[in-house]
């Protein structure tokens, strides 16, 4: 592994390097970049939110802007990047290659995320993450619009190139003694969200141009005026981005899978398992796109059709869920922060998972549907599962970048404040969707329900944020000043036989 | 690998499964039902605009911001709207449909308590969606 700031180098080197740990530590550093950037966003929409009537953000615009950036960098800036840094770490390691396949088109596809985040934070758009026309057409502010439909176009590109990365330096670069059912499970995991990225993203790709025609005059494909049909976008978009929640979600069950079975000192309970839930899950994935589109005017048929389809994903992801318990039960556990995360992740994901089954059962979808219901259900996923198994692998990678330990204290006090805080805000969001509150509002009527609830969600943000903030300060102060690491052993978990990515691997600088 | 039987796996899949089936049937059963409208349901025609509702009884009489229905009566809610999607919703009564341009969408129900409720928008429709609202006042027959 690279020891960036015990061997340090001028800056430019890293940057313009092509090498897979170089690469990953770009991705690395900027994705947590934009992790605070959009935290931060989440927070004034939160203190907006405290009471009813405007409190620091002057208009409603100006919040529909902030809550738009603040998804599209979390997931497009954060989460996604965040995966490609483990992937640029681990993937080669895993496989046994010197590199990635295609070094230099890693390094592009890096390299075209900042302007793709410059663009979306420069602009500033305010039609949610959704950008569902015709208000994405007829009603968004102009040069913000634009430059965030070719934001998300850079990045849809940035994406396909990385995967295609992943698939071949999986597929044709393997060492050949290492048969691709012995592979490790995280390597699995990017194998199969890097397919899947590949079949969906084109469609997204479609429908972005196709605004952007919409939006020069040029064309009226979501305009009923002229015979198109604003519900072909919804198709269209989420044909991409139900898959895309597998693409966020798999990886970070496979960083899981890489910290379960060290921290619980046992072999995963079944490797073909964990291979068949994935191989799933990528699968029927793209069953269940129109599950988000109950309320738009489907037929019956069409309805229970996209039900079956995302009742379908269920099984898979419960066998993930297994998979983590049975390979904890009996094991001699270490609860050090990376496997806190981890198991916290796992409850969480449950949660969510539980959730998602009523979501999709249709009549109780037109309860929930676009209430802030639905803001808790797909944050326990982005946050609490996805978020949680990335901070606990960034932990887990901290000594390998930086030769250093964390605080481990710290951390665990990170965990513990931002799993209570997003048990407030995602737990209490569900009931306050119960109670009919719309997502997406910049105020809402007095009523005391709504004004309880919104404290309550309000209070656990502020703890999630304490919470980034020390991890942040510790992050810092541990990578120039933390303890050594003992990189054989970082973690005290004893025996070689937990670590194969530390074989020596030819390193090409 | 092979030295652990894999039964508990099985039986918590088959417990999985069959708790599905079960979500499944009873979701399509109900909806099933749900979506019956009732012949002699009076039709109200719903327009949502930026940023308001406006609402059209079988009679001719029109309303905006607010909407007056009696009580024990089966309405036909059809929705519609003039600019971007919107999505008409009195949560009360768990009626939700969205407002699409180009399209009618049909909803229905049956008020059965006399008193006030909060309608809304439910789908984000750009500066004042926070604040597209309306009241539904049922009231006794008369």
């Amino acid at each position: 592994m690279v020891l960036e700031l015990q061997k340090p180098r001028p800056i430019w080197q890293i940057m313009f390097s092509t090498h897979h740990t170089d690469v990953g530590l770009l991705y690395l550093i900027m994705s947590l970049a934009f992790f605070f950037m959009g935290g931060v966003l989440a927070l004034f929409i939160r203190i907006e939110l405290f009471l009813p009537g405007p409190q620091i953000i002057a208009d409603s615009m100006t919040f529909n802007r902030m809550f738009t950036v603040h998804g599209t960098t979390l997931i497009f800036l954060f989460i996604l990047p965040f995966a490609s840094a483990v992937g640029n770490y681990f993937v080669p390691i895993m496989v046994r290659y010197k590199d990635m396949a295609y070094p230099k088109l890693n390094a592009i596809a890096f390299w075209m995320l900042p302007p793709a985040g410059a663009l979306v934070w420069l602009g500033f758009a305010d039609f949610t993450w959704y950008a569902q026309p015709p208000y994405s057409v007829i009603s968004a502010p102009a040069p913000a619009a634009d430059m965030w439909i070719f934001g998300l176009k850079i990045i849809g590109i940035s994406q396909v190139l990385g995967s295609i990365n992943f698939i071949v330096t999986i597929l044709k670069c393997k060492h050949p003694d290492l048969p691709l059912s012995k592979m490790p499970l995280m390597a699995w995991s990017f194998l199969s969200s890097s397919l899947i990225v590949i079949v969906a993203i084109p469609t997204f790709a479609a429908a972005l141009l196709m605004l952007l025609t919409d939006r020069m005059g040029m064309s009226g494909f979501f305009d009923p005026n002229v015979g198109g049909d604003p519900i072909a976008y919804s198709h269209l978009f989420w044909f991409t981005f139900h898959p895309e929640v597998y693409v966020l979600v798999i990886p970070a069950i496979g960083m899981m899978y890489e910290i379960i079975p060290r921290f619980s000192r046992k072999p995963i309970f079944s490797h073909s398992s964990g291979v068949f839930a994935f191989i799933m899950l990528a699968m029927v994935s793209f069953a269940s796109w129109a599950h988000h589109m109950y309320a738009t005017g489907m037929s019956f048929t069409e309805k229970t059709v996209f039900m079956v389809g995302t009742l379908a994903a269920v099984p898979a992801s419960a066998m993930h869920v297994f998979n983590f318990l049975a390979t904890m039960w009996g094991g001699r556990i270490k609860f050090a922060t990376p496997m806190m995360w981890s198991v916290g992740g796992i409850a969480l994901f449950f949660a969510a998972g539980a959730g998602g089954v009523v979501n999709s059962a249709m009549p109780l979808d037109f309860i929930t549907h676009d209430s802030y219901w639905v803001v808790g259900h797909f944050h326990l996923f982005v946050m609490g599962t996805i978020a949680f198994g990335s901070f606990g692998f960034a932990y887990y990678m901290f000594p390998y970048v930086t030769g250093r330990m964390y605080h481990e204290k710290l951390g665990q006090v990170h965990f513990v404040l931002s799993f209570v805080g997003a048990i407030l805000v995602f737990f209490t969001q569900h009931i306050l969707g119960l109670f009919g509150m719309p997502r997406r509002v910049y105020d809402y009527p007095p009523f005391p329900e709504w004004i309880a609830m919104n404290q309550i969600i309000t209070m656990g943000a502020v703890l999630l944020a304490i919470g980034a903030a020390i991890w942040l300060g510790n992050f810092i102060y541990s990578m120039g000043r933390g303890k050594p690491a003992d990189m054989e052993d970082p973690f005290k978990l004893g025996g070689k036989y937990y670590y194969p990515y530390q074989q020596k691997t030819p390193h090409h600088d | 690998m092979s030295e652990h039987g894999n039964w508990a796996e099985w039986v918590y899949i088959g417990v999985v499964c069959a708790l599905l089936v079960w979500v499944g049937a009873e979701a399509w059963n109900v909806e099933r039902l749900v979506e019956h409208v009732p012949a002699d349901a009076e039709v109200i025609k719903v327009t949502g605009q930026q940023w308001f509702w406006s609402f059209e009884h079988e009679d001719g009489t029109k309303e905006i911001g607010e909407l007056h229905v009696e009580k024990g009566k089966a309405y036909k809610f059809e929705v519609t709207s003039k600019d971007v999607i919107h999505s008409f919703n009195i949560h009360d009564y768990v009626v939700l449909i969205d407002a699409v341009p180009g399209r009618i969408n049909i909803v229905w129900f049956v008020p059965d308590e006399v008193g006030e409720h909060e309608i809304q928008c439910r789908e984000y429709c750009g500066l004042l969606h926070y604040n597209m609202r309306a009241k539904l006042y049922v009231e006794e027959s008369t």
